[in-house]
């Protein structure tokens, strides 16, 4: 998304861009990489989706097929913000690891943190994940943490200094929606960092409810990867984000309990 | 010519003594610029890979950048 299609109405304030640790984004939609049929397909989706920067996982490469494509062939490294994650860690430790090796993978310090605990759910487990952020603050990261919708532990974890609370709205991958409204908008009221909703997106009404809350930004895989078209879906979720930026900033009518016609009561035939 | 057994992704290998982590990447066919390398769980800056030589017992992860959420 560039800033002219923020400011399609003449005389209308342009919206301050998504700074995250100092990073300047004009869209505030984060897509990742995962689950799509191809890397050229996931390449098509990002560039339908108008997003600057992707989610990425650090893995074994495989050795008996040192020619087997690779993601960065098909998306540049220096045209997009990878933000690596630690997907798959389970304790501080492990994610700690994964991401030293994903610092000197790729030579920056803008990481994802998720540490999960039950792959039935693959909830967050909250205790771990502030400890693993301490951690790895300490060593220099800037920390983007994906965390349960507590507003108790998303402000512990703006207080070890993560640049970016990514609360879920939903378990990963489920496209369920935001289920916790309530929560997600206590979360953003207190924070002073971006407050990104991550996972949990199933549809574009998902995303634009996530930004009519007033969050930052949105972070999505399976609900574009998944779509039956993922291309259109990434262009859906491009206007989406949006759209529910400008109802936010726009400010919401109040809900009735009854009807108010539109029309002049006054001059009735 | 001394061979050593090494350990790389979880799997044994058998490879010449004495090789710089360079030469071991050149002999994997992988791209050093692509890769990162942690070699008994320790970081293998990229700026060291000419200087560093492979010993037998040493246990490699060699990855890089795959599609994630």
């Amino acid at each position: 998304m560039d800033a002219s299609d923020v400011e399609t109405v003449q005389g209308l304030p342009v919206d301050e861009p998504l700074v995250v640790a100092g990073r300047t984004l004009q869209s505030r939609l984060i897509i990742g990489t995962g689950k799509y049929q191809s890397y050229a397909q996931n390449a098509r989706a990002l560039e339908a989706s108008g997003a600057e920067m992707i989610t990425v996982a650090v893995r074994r490469v495989n050795l008996s097929d040192p020619n087997q494509e690779r993601l960065v062939d098909h998306i540049d490294p220096e045209k997009y913000i990878f933000l690596p994650n630690t997907a798959g860690c389970f304790t501080g430790e492990d994610a700690v690891r994964t991401l030293r090796l994903a610092r000197e993978a790729g030579g920056w310090t803008l990481v994802k943190l998720e540490v999960l605990s039950d792959p039935k759910h693959l909830y967050p487990d909250m205790e771990e994940t502030l400890r693993a952020a301490d951690m790895l603050i300490k060593e220099g990261f800037d920390v983007m943490v994906y965390c349960s919708d507590d507003p108790v532990y998303a402000r512990k974890l703006e207080d070890v200094g993560c640049c970016a609370i990514m609360p879920l709205g939903a378990p990963i991958g489920s496209g369920l929606g935001i289920q916790n409204p309530v929560n997600i908008r206590l979360i953003k009221e207190a924070a002073k960092v971006p407050v990104i909703v991550d996972a949990g997106v199933g549809t574009a009404s998902d995303a634009s409810i996530a930004m009519e809350l007033g969050c930052d930004g949105v972070l999505m895989n399976t609900a574009i990867a998944e779509a039956k078209d993922p291309i259109r879906m990434a262009s859906a979720m491009k206007h989406a984000v949006i759209a529910g930026r400008e109802a936010y900033l726009a400010g919401r009518m109040p809900k009735k309990r009854y009807a108010d016609p539109s029309s002049p009561l006054a001059g009735l035939i | 010519m001394v061979m050593a057994q090494i350990t790389v992704n979880g799997e044994s290998h058998e490879v010449q003594a004495g090789l710089t982590l360079t030469q071991l990447l050149e002999a994997l066919a992988l791209n050093p610029k692509k890769v990162a390398v942690e070699r008994n769980l320790e970081i293998a800056p990229r700026s060291l890979y000419d200087t560093i030589h492979i010993e037998a017992g040493d246990r490699l992860e060699i990855v890089h950048f795959v599609g994630g959420g």
